[in-house]
């Protein structure tokens, strides 16, 4: 498997800020250079026979954006009806995705000595989506991987178009 | 450095494409252009420059070599040859194939070349006067000439010498694309905030927003309009390769070809021109390979040996067509009524009953070729059913027309931008879809009150007109809905005809048809064939667009569904019969029926969009007020039904008429029996043993507008109609009316005659051809002979519309020749007839 710029990228930088989120009570984070907005509580429009990832797709402010639920992303329970999850859109090559995750917290600039590489024993999906653990006062921080994250589509089985 | 780079590759691929047509240009004057060639110069040159400038070694090496031959053509010391222009080509080409690999890698691909280097030099030294070979050669490896034209000056030589950029160079600057699309996004976001903000208004009278409001909605119209005009580009920068393509092929083929370009100021969308780039290249090839001739046989033909290949582009409403011919040996009919035959697409009955016009749609089968040999030309794989396939998918068309040993001529018809879609918004599992409305051909009600839905074992079929339509349903196709079981099934069924595919989409329930901003689908959605786009409806949400051509493959539909010779046999129809659509009207058993070629289109308004001013009702209807007309005894639908409404239009004028339900659509001969007493009805006549009314639209349209006949200034323009079925009087008359001009109508030669020896003046006659006792043809002659008609404008109405017939219509003396139903053909030949009379 290539090694992904992110990936390349984390394990360069001295510090880096991470936008902190949780997903399942777990504390994750994402590098703030590639967040271009955050959304609370979007009406979304289902897309049929979409990979299952995809929970469907928005209205921000006149760009319709394709929103992932990080809960099924990660191998996660779905969330509960009506409860407000929030948007964190960020792009890719040029085109905005939503990554929906249960809160949004704050931005974090983690220094490098707290950043340890994934253990070992991580589970499948985690490692697959994960780029690093960071050591915070009194809990973990999971960076993921947001290139990881998008390629749902490349993944998927469906018949290409054209 | 990255910079100039993307700004070097940016220009230098402009220069690239109009490079191509220049060369061709420039070796058919034989060298005697001496501005084309400056031009030539002048690019290669620049490349040249730039290239050394930017390090790029082997670039500046070939555009070096190329310059250096150039020069000596420039200069006169070289004869232009074949050859010396085939190695510029080659050169232009490795330029090409150099700069893609530069775009892609950002640095130069390795590579070699020695061959064209010697072969640039070789055309070079090549001459009758003898300058010192190897100095030639020095001077393409060697000599560094270091950048004469420095960057800075660079970007001036694709705006200047932009042949594509019209013939009023105005004032330019370049804009990246990114820049137009966020452009185009806050545009359409404007309309939606503007849709909704109308929406708020609409609920409050005297508002003090109302006329701020009025202009803020005009102007953002117009700045949308204005957006999209950016987004416009030329229509030959489809096909400024063409001439090179033609160039190259006549030179494979030891064929002959002109080709002749017009109308390529034409505008179109980039997205559309994109689409139909490679359509149109194919069909190109199709022309010069199968359609034109061997010189020889062209000579033996008494046609000129250079074969022609024209291509002419025009606007015509919000379409564009772009027009094919070649004047070669055109499509051999009765070959591909075989091949069909052979193929197993229709019974010889059916064939023997099929006008060349329908035999020329097998041409547009998936793998129907009627070449006896496969050639390096066009011999690849593809057929005309991939261009079919391509056009279609943007919306467009392509019809054929051929007569042999004339010429074959295709049309496309394209939408001007893919940007805007209007859309038909349909219901299935709880989710809205949008359809695009080109692919809609009618709406039918099924269950309940309407057709009911069959079951073929556990397929569900509609019987359409004595059709069986395989019903695709949507939900359980997009995993909304459970796979219906067989019984009895309420909804509305989408008749979606698209390429080769006709089925019935299966919805819940229909809405509004709205115009659409559509939007691609993200990339990790592109796999998803059923979609073709999505985009933000005027309430702000988000909705799917389907792809009618991907639902028809992913489910099949294809097989045996195309409506194939059985279809295009029955379709035949006979020349008095008519498409009437039948309605009911309220308080009213009795069914009313109207021609379907007089309306427009059919829309179901929800009940809350109709609006009612003191006593008239009006609809907004794409960005108008539309009046409406009750039929019968209207009441406001209930809430939540939606009100069945003919649209009728005339130019920018639309009237809607509304109706309790739509019945069916039916083509049958109608025998009318005229009924003086009640006004709105021409009359009534027997359809499918049924007593009905048929409508007077003018009665109808000039409720809802009084100015619907009214022309601006002057008399009408008077018509003489000659037509013996009484039908078709009541058809083209009232039509003729509505249109403004003053109709009287005979019903044969001998009543027309008699009115001329009256004394009746006319400004144009209108004749039909097949009449008892005296024909069209007679009647023209007598006209001709003298009296006081002899010099007024006569068009041919006829059922029949075969080349070979309008040839002759023509060759007698017609000022045109149009087919009866074609209302607007009708209407464009008598205005260009009366203006031309008046010119």
């Amino acid at each position: 498997m290539m090694q992904s710029p992110q990936r390349a990228a984390a394990a360069e930088a001295a510090e880096h800020l991470l936008l902190t989120l949780t997903i399942a009570g777990r504390l994750c984070g994402i590098p703030v250079p590639r967040v271009r907005d955050v959304l609370a509580n979007q009406a979304i429009a289902r897309i049929p026979l979409a990979p299952p990832e995809v929970a469907g797709a928005l209205n921000l402010r006149g760009r319709i954006v394709t929103a992932l639920d990080l809960r099924h992303c990660l191998g996660l329970p779905p969330a509960e009806a009506g409860v407000t999850r929030m948007s964190v859109v960020v792009e890719q090559e040029g085109e905005l995705y939503s990554l929906l995750a249960d809160s949004v917290r704050e931005v974090l600039n983690v220094p490098v000595e707290a950043r340890e590489e994934l253990p070992e024993t991580l589970r499948g999906t985690w490692r697959e989506h994960a780029v690093a653990v960071h050591r915070l006062q009194d809990e973990l921080l999971i960076e993921l991987d947001t290139d990881r994250l998008l390629a749902v589509g490349s993944r998927g089985t469906g018949e290409w178009r054209r | 450095m990255d910079d100039l780079i993307a700004e070097f590759l940016a220009e230098t691929t402009e220069a690239l494409a109009e490079l191509d047509t220049a060369l061709v240009r420039f070796e058919r004057e034989g060298g005697g252009g001496g501005d084309t060639l400056a031009g030539i110069f002048r690019m290669v040159h620049s490349v040249k420059g730039t290239c050394g400038f930017l390090g790029l070694a082997r670039l500046e090496g070939i555009a070096h070599a190329a310059e250096t031959l150039l020069g000596r053509y420039r200069d006169r010391e070289l004869e232009v040859t074949s050859t010396g222009v085939t190695a510029v080509l080659v050169a232009i080409d490795a330029i090409r194939s150099i700069i893609q690999g530069l775009a892609e890698t950002g640095s130069e691909p390795t590579g070699d070349d020695t061959a064209l280097l010697a072969m640039l030099a070789e055309a070079a030294r090549d001459a009758t006067a003898p300058p010192p070979p190897p100095a030639a050669v020095a001077t393409a490896d060697a000599e560094p000439e270091p950048a004469p034209a420095p960057p800075a000056a660079a970007p001036a030589h694709p705006v200047t010498t932009g042949a594509a950029a019209g013939p009023d160079p105005v004032q330019a600057i370049r804009v990246s694309l990114g820049v137009l699309d966020d452009l185009m996004t806050l545009a359409s976001e404007l309309v939606l905030v503007r849709n909704q903000l109308l929406q708020v208004a609409r609920g409050q009278e005297n508002s003090p927003f109302t006329t701020p409001l009025q202009r803020l909605s005009r102007i953002t119209t117009e700045l949308q309009e204005g957006v999209m005009k950016t987004r416009m580009q030329p229509v030959s920068a489809a096909w400024n390769k063409l001439p090179r393509l033609v160039r190259d092929l006549a030179a494979e083929l030891g064929k002959k070809i002109e080709l002749e370009l017009t109308g390529g100021e034409t505008e179109l969308d980039r997205q559309v021109m994109e689409s139909i780039r490679d359509p149109l290249t194919h069909m190109v090839r199709n022309s010069a390979d199968h359609g034109l001739e061997d010189p020889e046989v062209r000579r033996r033909a008494g046609k000129p040996e250079a074969g022609r290949i024209s291509l002419a582009a025009r606007q015509e409403g919000g379409r564009i067509v772009i027009a094919l011919s070649d004047d070669g040996r055109g499509i051999d009919f009765a070959r591909v009524r075989a091949r069909a035959l052979e193929r197993g697409l229709a019974t010889e009955a059916e064939i023997a009953a099929m006008r060349d016009q329908e035999v020329a749609r097998f041409i547009f089968r998936p793998g129907f070729s009627t070449a006896s040999g496969v050639t390096a030309v066009s011999g690849r794989g593809v057929g005309m059913d991939v261009v079919r396939t391509n056009i279609e998918r943007i919306g467009g068309t392509v019809e054929l027309e051929s007569e042999p040993g004339r010429g074959t001529t295709l049309s496309l018809s394209i939408p001007l931008t893919l940007a805007i879609v209007s859309a038909l918004v349909v219901q299935a599992g709880g989710e809205r879809f949008a359809v695009p409305q080109a692919a809609v051909a009618e709406l039918v009600r099924v269950g309940g009150t309407g057709a009911p839905v069959e079951w073929l074992d556990a397929t569900p079929v509609l019987r359409l007109r004595g059709q069986l339509l395989p019903l695709v349903p949507l939900g359980p196709l997009l995993g909304l809905a459970p796979p219906p079981a067989a019984g009895p099934i309420d909804g509305f069924v989408a008749v979606l005809q698209t390429g080769g595919l006709r089925y019935g989409l299966l919805v819940d329930g229909i809405f509004d048809t709205e115009e659409v901003v559509v939007k691609p689908v993200a990339p990790i959605l592109r796999d998803l064939s059923v979609f073709s786009g999505n985009t933000i409806l005027g309430d702000g949400s988000v909705i799917m667009i389907l792809d009618p051509a991907g639902i028809g493959r992913s489910t099949g539909a294809q097989s045996g569904t195309e409506p194939a010779a059985a279809t295009l046999a029955s379709a035949q129809r006979r020349d008095d019969a008519a498409q009437l659509l039948l309605f009911r009207i309220a308080g009213s058993a009795t069914p009313v029926a109207v021609p379907l070629s007089l309306i427009t289109r059919l829309e179901l308004l929800q009940p809350e969009r109709i609006e009612n001013a003191s006593g008239q009702l009006a609809v907004q209807y794409r960005e108008r007020l539309m009046p409406l007309v009750p039929i019968g005894a209207w009441t406001p639908p209930e809430a939540g039904r939606a009100q069945p409404t003919l649209v009728f239009q005339d130019g920018v004028r639309a009237v809607g008429l509304l109706v309790e339900e739509i019945l069916d659509v039916v083509e049958q001969q109608l025998s009318l029996r005229s009924s003086e007493g009640q006004p709105g009805f021409l009359g009534s006549a027997i359809i499918g043993d049924r007593a009905t009314d048929v409508l007077d639209c003018a009665y109808w349209l000039k409720q809802g507008d009084p100015a619907w006949f009214e022309r601006a200034g002057g008399p009408p323009p008077r018509v003489l109609v000659v037509e013996d079925s009484s039908f078709f009087r009541q058809l083209v008359v009232p039509s003729l009316v509505a249109a403004g001009y003053s109709v009287t109508a005979c019903v044969d030669a001998a009543e027309a005659l008699r009115h001329r020896e009256e004394g009746l003046a006319v400004d144009v006659i209108v004749t039909d051809i097949e009449m008892p006792g005296m024909d069209g043809f007679g009647l023209l002659a007598a006209l001709r002979r003298g009296g006081a008609w002899a010099d007024i404008p006569v068009l041919a109405l006829t059922g029949r519309q075969q080349p070979a017939d309008a040839a002759r219509g023509l060759a007698a003396g017609f000022t045109d020749y149009i087919q009866k139903f074609d209302r607007d053909r009708v209407l464009d030949a008598l205005t260009r007839a009366i203006g031309e009379r008046a010119a």
